[in-house]
């Protein structure tokens, strides 16, 4: 038992590690990449989960995530910026370093709040849950310090993997919850990737801070 | 009581000397992994050890400017380094002097030595020494804080700062798979790459004045001072190599009261488990280029952070109440 | 006549010195106080004075720095060099520092507190001609000013409304929490800024070098520790039992004045400024560990507190020690050449040998290198910090991975910051003619360098007595000492905890690298019998024998200005280089903004000139506006006496 519970948090301490290397990269396609990686990551470790629970239907979830968040979602980013000609660099807000000490705070941060907060339940799901949030915040952090349009994309996408993961750890959650989950993160590529299309179409470009030139009601 | 006693001292002599003799052999091994995988033959394994006598046979000049600085250093560089490198617990934890090895004055005596060769790189006053003086102490700066972190997660799992002590602990645990500890494993091979001058940091075999930082140091020396840094470095890699051998992979190590049997095979899985990691590192080397001096920080930064992150993943799994 | 008498100064304080410090050490170790009371001061209260065990401690520290000071400044040349300004105040001065530690009540304290600001003062300003040390002067009488004000503040809030200013009274009725946590604020700011903690730090950098050296030495070695006695007693014995968020002000403080004041040093070209701005350093240093002692005690962790204590107690004496050899040094040199900054030195090691030596020995201290003293404290420290992550609230848990990370920062930094001081000043090839001319300094000031680099060789092997020496008054302080050395395998090991979970053997690894240096040395000479032979440097085949080919104390710093420098202060490098045919030299310059002199200085600075202007409007009033102020201040007080009785 606490060989499944090691396994289990290798596995998300590894999904840790590829949202800092999320923060770290330089370049679109490295980042593509390392999204891929996470995915792949996050379906090695529901399926890990589904092994050792004996809950054959976390089968099915790891599956999803491994062909649509590891497999189809990068390579057809990968194409949308080919196409597009979207610039190879990631344009940051603030640097590398900076961007790592925060999420170094951050993981604190959720480290400390479920620490406090979780007192009465088991360790295990405490520490998996504070694992997940900690990736959920690195995930809205990329959204934040980096400028792209597609690094957001990955960014928001990195927050859904960090809440499948926290549900992995929660008992009893239906299939149908998983499968409406892969569906909400396919609707929102399909919306952001429309999006996407029309603003280079009429902008040139899809560096959010040129759009927030556009905006009429600026400050 | 006597004969044990005797038996211990022998022991510790043993480590102290047999550290010394393996030093060239894990650099050969190195370097002729680097070759084969670079589809050349390579010079023999036993090479090492015929550069140094070469060397010391070899005439030492010294620059007129140099002072009695740069003609001590190298023996103290090698005293030191020789030192630190006969503390760690290689073939036996619980020899006579393991007390000693405290991981912190450990890495101390190493700054030592590396504070005392930028000293005698800066003697001569020509460019090479500052660049590579400066360049070093700048990576000092930067592996010192990782370092730190390490071992603050090791004790944090072991309780101590004993080197003997760690290694029982990890010995004595079931084999745990803990993510904190991996990240540690991580950093501290970052850290080490960065410490003994390895590929993406330095490249040991350079000569070009842009990417030198420890060949710079020592460009100046010649002849026995040279021999006795190169001893010093091929030292550095070995305490290196037997520091995280002795830290993450204890096994086969042979317990305080075992007998001369239980040491010669301890010496023997020693031996080999370094000679693997010096072959690790050559396939290493040969995978990965250099990297510019200014992106050095992102790198060893890299280490930094996973250190960082083994103590809050330390601190999740270790429970709240400590 | 008066030339005769001054001319005694230094000899007479010497021995003063040196006799207060062999009474200090027989109380310290043993036990026993001396307590008097003078009928001066304060009409019925008087003057109290007390020497405990910690001002005993502290007493030791400071009265060694004068010891050395005065030895050295036995040496200087009475018919050349500026002593009458300094003579008379020097014993003044160091009197000043003595009474701060006896003084028992908070009269006595601020009196002599404020008696030692105002000698130094008047040393920092000895030159007065010289700009430089005008405006240091300035800076530190306001910085000195604003201290002293916060320490009132702070034993006003100790004395509390009944208005006990003895110290006794204060120990018997300890203060509320609120009244606390003010106290230890204007105490921090109090002790602080005559520490150098950063953001109260700017006077020091200005002020320590613009004195003479001996007196720097004293400033930065020895009146940091009266700053650091000042905390000390206030959060340790005044203010009764500690809360635990009490740490985070002087951890906090302490780490970020560490790495910052190795930053500044880096950067900087002068050799005093350097030496001050590392004296900023070490006092970080030492309010970490005062910190984690507040920490460990709150929590009951006795053993742990002790650790954190003796660190800091032993780095206060260790710094004395090297910082005080340092000052010295840098006189030296300052003497030897008549110049201070790093880009005329060089090559000194040929021509000053002693000074070198010594010298050498205080950089290898102050960077925290075995098997010398500043080790000692530092693995302490260390050992403090990573017992840190035992304590309970989760605040000071995630904090000390951070502390440990700037901490070994400070380290690294110290370490590449006095091997550029000593590589660009004492190694390499003169860079001016007045370094290439130098010559060693008299037989005085040797004989004090050479007495401090001892004691720093010998505090590195026998730190361990040091730290026993210690253990009376920690148990005073903390509630318990360091473990004995009979627990461990040696009668010289440091032992931390307990022997099983850290020990630090300095004289065995000292011995162990004596050892392996010897052997080398015979192997290798009876292996390669060959004299060496002096040649030319290696010069790729271009001789260049011009010394400004080697690398300068700028382009030593460039490494670390690129990584650290362009984050923290905004270094930006720019060169600008003449088109081809144009004959004008390239320029290469840098700039940096300090970003904490513009937050703490420069915006209250202007902002109290604004208000000082606006201000400046009351003294053009009418007769008619007079009587409408003077009538406005009659009615609120008498509102306020209404509302209030």
């Amino acid at each position: 038992m606490n060989y499944a519970y090691e396994i289990s948090h290798l596995l998300a301490g590894a999904m840790l590690v590829t949202s800092f290397a999320l923060l770290y990269q330089e370049r679109i396609a490295a980042v593509l990449k390392t999204f891929a990686a996470q995915s792949i990551t996050l379906a090695l470790a529901v399926a890990w989960a589904a092994w050792s629970q004996d809950r054959p239907d976390l089968f099915i979830t790891a599956l999803i995530a491994f062909t649509l968040k590891g497999i189809i979602i990068p390579v057809a980013l990968h194409r949308t910026v080919a196409r597009l000609g979207i610039h190879r660099e990631v344009e940051k807000v603030v640097g590398v370093g900076i961007a790592l000490i925060v999420g170094l705070a951050l993981t604190a941060l959720a480290q400390a709040l479920l620490l406090k907060v979780a007192q009465g339940s088991a360790s295990h799901a405490r520490e998996e849950l504070a694992l997940a949030l900690a990736i959920i915040l690195l995930g809205f952090l990329m959204m934040i310090v980096r400028r792209n349009a597609v690094t957001q994309v990955v960014g928001f996408m990195s927050m859904e993997n960090g809440l499948i993961l926290a549900a992995t750890g929660a008992r009893g959650m239906p299939l149908v919850v998983e499968v409406s989950v892969a569906f909400s993160v396919l609707i929102a590529l399909f919306v952001f990737a429309v999006f996407v299309f029309r603003i280079r179409e009429r902008f040139d470009t899809i560096d959010i801070e040129a759009l927030d030139r556009m905006r009429g009601d600026r400050r | 009581m006597t004969g044990d006693l005797v038996l211990q001292v022998l022991a510790q002599g043993a480590q102290m000397f047999f550290v010394l003799l393996i030093a060239p052999l894990a650099i050969g091994v190195v370097r002729q992994i680097k070759a084969r995988l670079m589809r050349r033959q390579g010079a023999p394994l036993l090479q090492g050890y015929r550069d140094l006598a070469k060397l010391l046979r070899k005439e030492s000049v010294v620059a007129e400017s140099a002072s009695w600085l740069f003609r001590a250093a190298p023996s103290l560089i090698f005293a030191l380094t020789w030192v630190a490198a006969a503390l760690v617990p290689s073939f036996a934890s619980g020899l006579m002097f393991n007390w000693a090895a405290d991981v912190v004055a450990l890495v101390a005596l190493l700054g030592a030595a590396r504070a005392l060769l930028a000293l005698a790189g800066m003697d001569v006053g020509t460019s090479f020494g500052g660049i590579g003086s400066s360049r070093e102490m700048m990576i000092a700066t930067l592996a010192e804080p990782a370092m730190m972190l390490i071992v603050l997660t090791l004790a944090i799992a072991a309780g101590t700062t004993r080197l003997a002590g760690v290694a029982d602990f990890f010995i004595s645990e079931p084999l745990a798979v803990r993510v904190s500890l991996a990240l540690s494993l991580v950093a501290l091979i970052i850290v080490a790459l960065a410490e003994n001058a390895r590929i993406p940091v330095d490249n040991p075999v350079t000569h070009l004045e842009l990417t030198m930082v420890h060949e710079a140091m020592i460009l100046e020396y010649s002849g026995r001072h040279l021999a006795l840094i190169e001893a010093a470095s091929y030292l550095k890699l070995v305490l290196y190599l037997s520091l995280l051998i002795c830290l993450f992979a204890p096994f086969g190590m042979a317990p305080a009261t075992a007998g001369v049997g239980g040491w010669l095979l301890g010496l023997l899985v020693w031996t080999a488990k370094l000679l693997g990691g010096a072959a690790l590192l050559g396939v290493w080397e040969v995978s990965i280029a250099k990297m510019r001096v200014f992106r050095l920080p992102d790198f060893v930064g890299v280490a930094f952070i996973f250190g960082f992150l083994a103590i809050l993943l330390a601190f999740l799994t270790g429970g709240a109440g400590q | 006549m008066r030339g005769r008498a001054l001319a005694l100064v230094y000899p007479l304080s010497g021995l003063a010195a040196l006799a207060l410090a062999i009474v200090d050490l027989r109380v310290l170790l043993g036990g026993g106080e001396a307590v008097a009371r003078l009928p001066i001061g304060l009409p019925g209260i008087g003057l109290h004075l007390r020497l405990d065990a910690l001002s005993a401690f502290f007493g030791v520290v400071i009265n060694g720095g004068v010891l050395a000071a005065s030895v050295y400044g036995m040496g200087f040349d009475r018919a050349k060099e500026l002593t009458p300004r300094v003579e008379p105040l020097f014993p003044l001065f160091a009197a000043a520092m003595n009474l701060v530690l006896i003084a028992d009540d908070a009269y006595a304290f601020l009196f002599s507190w404020e008696l030692m600001s105002l000698t130094s003062w008047a040393l920092v300003v000895a030159r007065h001609t010289d700009p430089e040390s005008r405006r240091a002067g300035h800076l530190y009488l306001v910085m000195a000013a604003i201290g002293t004000t916060a320490l009132l503040f702070a034993f006003g809030g100790l004395a509390g409304p009944a208005g006990g200013y003895a110290f006794d009274t204060i120990r018997a009725h300890a203060p509320g929490p609120a009244v606390a946590a003010l106290v230890l604020a204007a105490a921090l700011v109090g002790c602080g800024s005559k520490g150098g903690l950063i953001p109260l730090h700017a006077w020091l950098p200005l002020a320590h070098p613009a004195a003479p050296s001996h007196v720097s030495a004293l400033m930065s070695g020895v009146m940091t520790k009266v700053a650091i006695y000042g905390f000390v007693r206030i959060a340790f014995d005044l203010l009764g039992p500690p809360a635990w968020w009490w740490a985070l002000p002087p951890i906090v403080l302490g780490s970020v004045t560490a790495v910052l004041g190795l930053l500044y040093a880096v950067l900087d070209r002068d050799l005093k400024r350097v030496l001050a701005y590392s004296t900023i350093e070490n006092v970080g240093v030492i309010f970490v560990a005062l910190g984690l002692a507040i920490a460990f005690r709150a929590n009951g962790q006795n053993a742990a507190a002790a650790v954190a204590m003796t660190a800091a107690l032993l780095h206060a004496l260790n710094h004395s020690w090297f910082k005080s050899l340092l000052f010295l040094g840098a006189g030296a040199v300052l003497h030897a050449t008549g110049r201070r900054d790093l880009e005329g030195l060089g090559g000194l090691i040929h021509r000053m040998p002693h000074t070198a030596l010594f010298f050498l020995v205080g950089a290898l201290a102050i960077s925290a290198l075995p098997p010398l003293n500043g080790f000692v404290s530092e693995w302490l420290l260390f050992q403090a910090v990573i017992a840190a992550p035992a304590l309970p609230q989760s605040a000071l848990r995630f904090a000390s991975p951070a502390i440990g990370a700037m901490l070994a920062l400070a380290a690294a930094l110290a370490a590449a910051c006095f091997v550029r001081v000593y590589g660009i000043a004492f190694l390499g090839r003169p860079r001016s003619v007045e370094a290439a001319q130098a010559h060693d300094v008299p037989a005085a000031q040797q004989i004090a360098m050479g007495g401090l680099a001892g004691l720093c060789v010998l505090g590195g092997l026998f730190g361990s007595v040091l730290a026993q020496a210690l253990a009376p008054l920690l148990r005073e302080l903390v509630g318990s000492g360091l473990p004995n050395a009979d627990h461990g395998p040696t009668p010289f090991s440091l032992i931390a905890f307990d022997p099983s979970r850290s020990i630090y053997d300095a004289p065995i690894i000292a011995l162990f690298v004596a050892i392996a240096s010897v052997t080398t040395v015979l192997v290798v000479h009876r292996l390669s019998a060959r004299r060496t032979r002096r040649g030319p440097a290696w010069d790729c085949g271009f001789p260049d024998p011009s010394p400004a080919t080697q690398y300068t104390a700028s382009s030593f710093a460039q490494p670390l200005r690129r990584v650290y420098g362009a984050v923290v202060f905004a270094a930006r490098e720019t060169v600008v280089m003449p088109p081809p045919g144009d004959t004008r030299p390239a320029r290469f310059s840098v700039a940096t903004i300090d970003f904490v002199w513009n937050a703490a200085y420069g915006l209250p600075g202007r902002a109290v000139l604004r208000l000082s202007e606006r201000l400046n409007a009351l003294q053009f009033l009418t007769i008619r506006r007079y009587l409408v102020l003077m009538f406005t201040a009659l009615v609120i007080l008498l509102a306020i006496a209404a509302v209030m009785i």
